[in-house]
């Protein structure tokens, strides 16, 4: 049998982590505390030159290639992109974090480069096989960060929790996968695809496989009825942890709703659809209500997640180009906000002080109105109020969903995103019409001050002129 | 001669008992460690029939990697079961409730 090399050049991004993953591995062996900060400087440089490499490879058209596992196309470029943008946000914003909890070691930043690694995987997957194996190294990877504060008691418990629904999540996908496998005798999206169209097979199989790939998906995105993780993974992992799981992650995720659903299964859009509608409501209802009943701020966070994650199901639920495009300006979008606002939690924390309840943001316009300034930015942007991003984002997504004809979904959501609005309101009226409890200087790392800054800053400016991304957005959209 | 719906059957009667060794379950973490193991054994008993009756060896390969997939899931499994207990001194899954509100 001949054995031809593949074309390797689309895959350069993924190939050149995963040496400097081990490179990095094996350097932080011969480094001392003193010095960690190499290895810091290290990831750091390894996500540029992944970044440099992503950009030098893209290509217009799909590049296929491994036998057609493997896609390089301007969705999986765009959404690399911002995968390594968010992941170096992260590093950026938790290193004094991790330095003061005493987790400023290699395996922080060689865990998050493989789950990198994976989130990639996931994002140029065309076959059901590279789509499982990018999630499991990206699953895996987030279980054992959830777990890096090793002496926590509830740092253990979120990642038992967050281990035991993944796996479930994985056990559901892969039945599902095996059912498509059977009935359409491929593992390829490709073929699945134009298989499909054909009709030439059992529906009744095809819509059973759906429904498990369908949960299993959910249960990844952490939409209602599959969301009890969320909250508890959210509230029980070190704050630097939540950060990066909050915003990286819910990119991949999009991306492989749109590679398995999209590409491989939208020949049964119809079925799907109905199945989508019912969680993203379900989610956009639970998220929002029960976050106005918490007092942490990480779970009030991972509440809205849930709601937020139910709006980017909307663009998708469009089934057209504009929802997809709309959809992938969402969770762009919502990764930055998610950046901003549990980066203000690890800003605002301190040595055995983690700043995670609501009354910790009291009175934070006396001690800094400038990052008072930044959470309100970006608490009126996951709100959804203009002229910040997050309105566009929402307009963008709703209004794909009037022009399918569903109207009265576009009216739920606004009606909960205005339900919503109570808790984020809540948070900005912590910080200006109270009166401070705890008075501590805001410290923190100039490089952290700095890119917080900016995340603010970038919220607003793309509320103001959002026209930039949206056609980004719009372009890499088939 | 065994029919391809038996061996169906009998992959989803396996993924049946990991889903209720899994959600019954209320005593030990250990316990749905296995039930998450053979809800995958489940998934490859699913694929290795389809592949021999589609004469596809596509579903075979994808079962080799389930099994590898699945002995890392373990062993991060059991390292987290490890951490929990020496934090909790107990792997009752009644008393994972740390974190309920």
């Amino acid at each position: 049998m001949a054995f031809e090399i593949p074309n390797f050049t689309p895959a350069l991004p993924e190939i050149f982590l995963l040496t400097m993953i081990c490179v990095v591995l094996v350097v932080d062996l011969f480094l001392t505390d003193k010095n960690r900060s190499i290895t810091y400087l290290l990831s750091q440089a390894t996500l540029l030159g992944a970044a440099v490499l992503t950009v030098v490879v893209q290509s217009a058209v799909p590049e296929y290639t491994f036998s057609g596992m493997f896609v390089n196309d301007g969705m999986g470029t765009v959404l690399k992109l911002f995968i390594y943008l968010s992941t170096a946000v992260v590093f950026i914003y938790s290193r004094e974090y991790l330095m003061e909890r005493n987790l400023f070691k290699g395996e922080f930043f060689v865990l998050a480069l493989f789950s990198v690694l994976g989130m990639m995987v996931m994002v140029s997957a065309n076959n059901l096989l590279t789509i499982y194996l990018g999630l499991e190294v990206l699953s895996l990877a987030l279980v054992a960060l959830v777990a890096l504060n090793r002496d926590s008691s509830i740092s253990s418990e979120a990642a038992m929790k967050y281990f035991v629904l993944g796996a479930i999540a994985s056990g559901m996908l892969l039945y599902g996968m095996s059912m498509l496998y059977g009935a359409t005798g491929s593992l390829d999206h490709t073929e699945i695809a134009s298989f499909i169209e054909q009709g030439s097979t059992d529906d009744i199989v095809l819509k059973f496989a759906l429904v498990f790939i369908v949960i299993g998906l959910a249960f990844k995105l952490g939409a209602v009825p599959f969301h009890m993780w969320v909250p508890d993974v959210y509230e029980g992992a070190p704050t630097a942890i939540t950060l990066f799981i909050s915003s990286a992650p819910k990119i991949a995720a999009f991306a492989m709703l749109m590679r398995l659903l999209v590409e491989g299964l939208g020949g049964l859009l119809v079925h799907w659809q109905d199945m989508l509608i019912i969680i993203a409501v379900l989610s956009i209802i639970a998220g929002n209500v029960i976050a106005i009943a918490q007092t942490n701020l990480k779970r009030m966070l991972a509440y809205s997640t849930i709601s937020h994650v139910g709006f980017l199901m909307l663009g998708i639920i469009a089934g057209t180009s504009d929802g997809y495009s709309a959809g992938m300006f969402y969770v762009i979008v919502y990764a930055l906000m998610s950046l901003a606002a549990f980066g203000m939690i690890i800003l605002l924390s301190r040595s055995g002080f983690e700043a995670d309840t609501l009354e910790d943001f009291k009175g934070l316009n006396q001690r800094s109105p400038w990052f008072a300034f930044m959470m309100l930015i970006t608490m009126f942007s996951m709100a959804g109020v203009p002229p910040t991003v997050g309105f566009y984002a929402k307009l963008a997504v709703l209004s794909a969903v009037v022009e399918i004809g569903l109207v009265w979904l576009a009216v739920l959501a606004v009606v909960f995103s205005v339900i919503g609005a109570f808790y984020y309101l809540r948070v900005i009226k912590f910080m200006y019409f109270d009166k401070a409890v705890d008075t501590t200087p805001i410290s923190g790392a100039y490089d952290m001050r700095a890119v917080m800054s900016a995340n603010g800053v970038i919220i607003l400016l793309l509320g103001i002129y959002p026209t930039g991304l949206i056609a980004l957005c719009v372009s890499v959209m088939p | 001669m065994i029919e391809l719906s038996d061996f169906l059957i009998l992959g989803a009667i396996l993924f049946c008992i990991s889903l209720a060794g899994i959600f019954l379950n209320r005593k030990n973490i250990i316990i749905i460690l296995m039930a998450i193991e053979l809800m995958l054994l489940a998934v490859n008993m699913n694929f290795v029939a389809f592949s021999h009756y589609l004469g596809n060896i596509d579903g075979q390969i994808f079962v080799f990697f389930i099994l590898t997939v699945a002995a890392a899931e373990a062993a991060i499994g059991l390292a987290i079961l490890i951490l929990l207990f020496r934090t909790k001194r107990t792997i009752n899954v009644d008393r994972l409730d740390a974190l309920k509100h």
